[in-house]
C-alpha cells in the first residue's frame, strides 16, 4: 500500500519531500553561495566578457582580440612581465632557501627555543605590506636611510636604491629576501620534526654524513612541504602589487611596474577596463600554468 | 663492563660535538632573525626618535632620547574630522587618524564575525550533509582558489559604481567578504569530528539549526578561532580594494590613510610616518602574540592538502 503511494505521487509531492529532506542543507549554504556567485563567480564570468570588449565610462564595445593584440605590441607589458618573472622567481628561491635553512638550523634546539625562533621569525610576517614598505622607504633613503650609511661606513659610495631604474627592481626584491617567511619556517619545521628518527639512526649505522642523511633523508621527505610552499610562494610572487605601489609606483620610469601594478593602472589611471582584464586573465594563465607545472614536476607520493 | 664503558665515551664525545655546533647554531639563528626583524625594529626606533635626530648621520641606532613627538605630529598632519552627533548642533570633532582605526576596526571584525559564521555553516553541509549539487559546488569552490583576486578587480569595480556603493563601507565589506579559504578550511576540520552525537541529538528530536549551535560550533573552536585570525589578519591589512573604494578621507582605513600621507607633502617626514605605520603595525604584533599557538595551528591546517 504504501509503496504504491510513494510511486505514484505527483511532481508537486516529490518536491515537498526533496525539499523537506534538504531544507536545511540548502539554508547551511545559502549565505556564503549567495557571496560565491555574487563577488567571485559572475565577476570572473565577466572578466572574460570584458577583456573581449572596449570599455569606458560611457559604454562598452565588442573588439574581439584587440586587448590582447595590444599588449602584445606593448613595451610597457613585456617589461612589467619581464619584473615580475624576475622578481618572483628571486623571491620564490629565496624564501624556500632561507625558510628550510632555518627550519633545520631550528630542529636540533629544545621544543621550547624552537618556538621562541618560530615565533621572531612570523612575527614580522603579520604587519601589512604597506607598513614594511613604508619603513623600506626609509631604510632605502639615499642620504639618511640606514642602507647607506651602512655603506658609508666601509668606506662604499651611497646607492641610489630606489631612485636607480637599474636598481629599483633589485631593492624591491632585497626588500623581500631580506625578511624570512614564517610561514616556511613553521611548516618546514613541522614537517622535519615529523621525519623518523630511526631514518636517521640506520644511516647513522651505514656510516652516512651529515650531507648525505641531509640529501638522501630531508630533502625528499620535505618535497611536499617545498611543492605546497613553491606554489603559494610562486602565486604570491606574481602578485605583487603592494610593495611596489608604495615604494616606487612603478617607477622611475616605469623601471619597476609588475603586472598587477599595471592592471592598476590601466584600470585606475586609463580607465581602460577591457585591456585591464585582458591583463588580468593573463595573469591568471601564468599563476594556472605554474601551478599545474609545479605539481607536475614536484609532486610525490612520500608516506611516511 | 668495556662495552659499558665504550658507549659511555662514545655517548660523552656525541654530546661534545654536539654543543659546539650548537653555539655555532644560535649564532647563525640570531644573526638570521636580527636581519629579518630588523625592518621592524627601526620602524619603532625612528618613531621614538625625535624629529630633529632623525636626519642625521650617524643615526641613532637606539631611541636615546625617547619621545613621542613623532606621535602627536601624525595625528595633527592626518587632520580632524566632524561626526555629527544626532540631537546635538556640534559636531564631535576627533582627529581624523583615530577614525581610521576605528573604521579599519569595524571592517575587520565585522567581515571576520560574517567569514566565521558563514564559514562554519557552509563547512559543516559540506563535511557532514548530504545533498544533490554539493559536490559540483565544491569543487567550484576549490577551483576558486586558484584565480588571483585581480581578475575580478575590474568587473568588482563596475558592479559597486552601479549599485552606487563606491566610497562607502558597505562597498569594502561586500565584495571583501567574497573568500572561499575559510569554507574550505572548517570542512576539512569538520569532516573529522565523528558523527554519532549529532545523530544521537537527531534522534532526541534536535532541531538541524540547534545540532549545529550546539553540536557542532562547540567542537570546532580551535578552527573557529584559525579562520577568525588569519580573516582579522587579512582585512585588518587588506590595501588594494579599501584604495579603489574609498575616497573621503573620513572613510580611510588605517593603510589606505597611511598611503595617503605618504603620497602627500609630508612623506618625506621619516619620524612622522614611521611613527603612524606603529599606529598600524602595533594592534597586530599584540594580536600575534595573545594568539600565537593559532597562527601556528592555522598554517598547518591550511597546508595539509592544500
Amino acid at each position: 500500500m504504501n509503496t504504491t503511494l510513494t510511486a505514484r505521487s505527483t511532481p508537486l509531492q516529490r518536491i515537498v519531500r526533496f525539499w523537506n529532506k534538504h531544507k536545511w542543507s540548502y539554508f547551511f549554504i545559502f549565505p556564503s553561495m549567495l557571496l560565491f556567485f555574487l563577488f567571485i563567480a559572475y565577476p570572473v564570468a565577466q572578466a572574460f566578457l570584458l577583456a573581449f570588449q572596449k570599455v569606458d565610462l560611457r559604454g562598452s564595445a565588442w573588439v574581439g582580440l584587440k586587448n590582447f593584440q595590444d599588449l602584445a605590441d606593448s613595451r610597457l607589458f613585456w617589461d612589467s612581465m619581464r619584473h615580475t618573472f624576475i622578481y618572483a622567481f628571486f623571491v620564490v628561491a629565496a624564501w624556500i632557501t632561507s625558510s628550510m635553512l632555518v627550519a633545520s638550523l631550528i630542529q636540533p634546539l629544545s621544543n621550547k627555543i624552537q618556538s621562541l625562533f618560530r615565533g621572531a621569525f612570523y612575527l614580522p610576517n603579520v604587519i601589512s605590506i604597506v607598513v614594511i614598505s613604508l619603513v623600506w622607504i626609509w631604510i632605502f633613503e639615499p642620504d639618511y636611510g640606514f642602507f647607506n650609511y651602512l655603506l658609508g661606513l666601509v668606506g662604499l659610495p651611497r646607492v641610489l636604491w630606489l631612485q636607480d631604474p637599474d636598481i629599483a627592481l633589485w631593492s624591491i626584491v632585497l626588500s623581500t629576501i631580506l625578511i624570512v617567511p614564517g610561514s616556511g619556517v613553521v611548516l618546514y619545521s613541522a614537517a622535519m620534526g615529523s621525519i623518523p628518527r630511526e631514518y636517521y639512526e640506520a644511516a647513522d649505522v651505514e656510516g652516512a654524513n651529515a650531507l648525505q642523511k641531509l640529501i638522501n633523508i630531508t630533502f625528499p621527505l620535505l618535497k611536499p612541504t617545498t611543492l605546497y610552499l613553491t606554489v603559494i610562494y610562486t602565486i604570491a610572487g606574481f602578485q605583487i602589487f603592494e610593495r611596489v605601489y608604495i615604494m616606487t609606483g612603478g617607477g622611475p620610469i616605469n623601471a619597476t611596474t609588475t603586472i598587477v601594478q599595471l592592471i592598476f593602472q590601466t584600470a585606475f589611471s586609463d580607465f581602460n577596463y577591457g585591456r585591464a582584464s585582458a591583463q588580468a586573465l593573463i595573469l591568471f594563465a601564468i599563476i594556472a600554468t605554474f601551478s599545474i607545472l609545479q605539481f607536475k614536476f614536484l609532486s610525490t607520493d612520500v608516506e611516511y | 663492563m668495556t662495552i659499558q664503558a665504550n658507549t659511555l665515551r662514545a655517548s660523552s664525545a656525541r654530546r661534545v660535538a654536539a654543543e659546539v655546533p650548537k653555539i655555532i647554531i644560535y649564532v647563525l639563528l640570531t644573526l638570521v632573525a636580527i636581519v629579518s626583524l630588523f625592518p621592524l625594529y627601526w620602524l619603532f626606533n625612528t618613531a621614538l626618535t625625535p624629529a630633529t635626530s632623525t636626519v642625521k648621520l650617524p643615526p641613532d641606532l637606539i631611541p636615546m632620547n625617547a619621545t613621542l613627538n613623532n606621535f602627536t605630529e601624525i595625528i595633527r598632519t592626518a587632520g580632524t574630522s566632524k561626526i555629527p552627533i544626532p540631537g546635538s548642533a556640534e559636531p564631535l570633532v576627533i582627529p581624523r587618524i583615530y577614525l581610521w582605526f576605528i573604521n579599519t576596526a569595524f571592517i575587520a571584525i565585522f567581515s571576520t564575525a560574517v567569514h566565521v559564521l558563514f564559514d562554519s555553516m557552509a563547512g559543516y553541509a559540506f563535511a557532514k550533509r548530504k545533498f544533490p549539487g554539493s559536490n559540483v559546488l565544491f569543487w567550484l569552490i576549490l577551483a576558486a582558489l586558484m584565480i588571483p583576486g585581480q581578475v575580478t578587480l575590474v568587473p568588482l569595480y563596475l558592479m559597486i559604481t552601479r549599485m552606487g556603493l563606491v566610497n562607502t563601507f558597505p562597498g569594502v565589506i561586500l565584495p571583501g567578504l567574497a573568500d572561499v579559504i575559510g569554507i574550505f578550511l572548517l570542512k576539512q576540520y569538520i569532516q573529522t569530528l565523528p558523527s554519532e552525537l549529532e545523530e544521537a541529538a537527531r534522534i532526541d528530536g534536535a532541531s538541524e539549526w540547534m545540532i549545529y549551535t550546539k553540536i557542532i560550533l562547540p567542537l570546532t573552536v580551535p578552527a573557529l578561532a584559525v579562520t577568525a585570525i588569519f580573516s582579522f589578519q587579512r582585512y585588518w591589512n587588506s590595501f588594494l580594494w579599501p584604495l579603489i573604494v574609498l575616497q573621503t578621507p573620513d572613510l580611510f582605513t588605517l593603510q589606505v590613510g597611511l598611503s595617503f600621507i605618504h603620497t602627500s607633502e609630508f612623506g618625506t617626514n621619516y619620524g612622522m610616518m614611521m611613527a603612524g605605520a606603529a599606529l598600524a603595525a602595533i594592534p597586530m604584533i599584540i594580536f600575534f602574540f595573545a594568539f600565537q599557538k593559532y597562527f601556528m595551528q592555522g598554517l598547518r591546517i591550511g597546508a595539509i592538502k592544500g
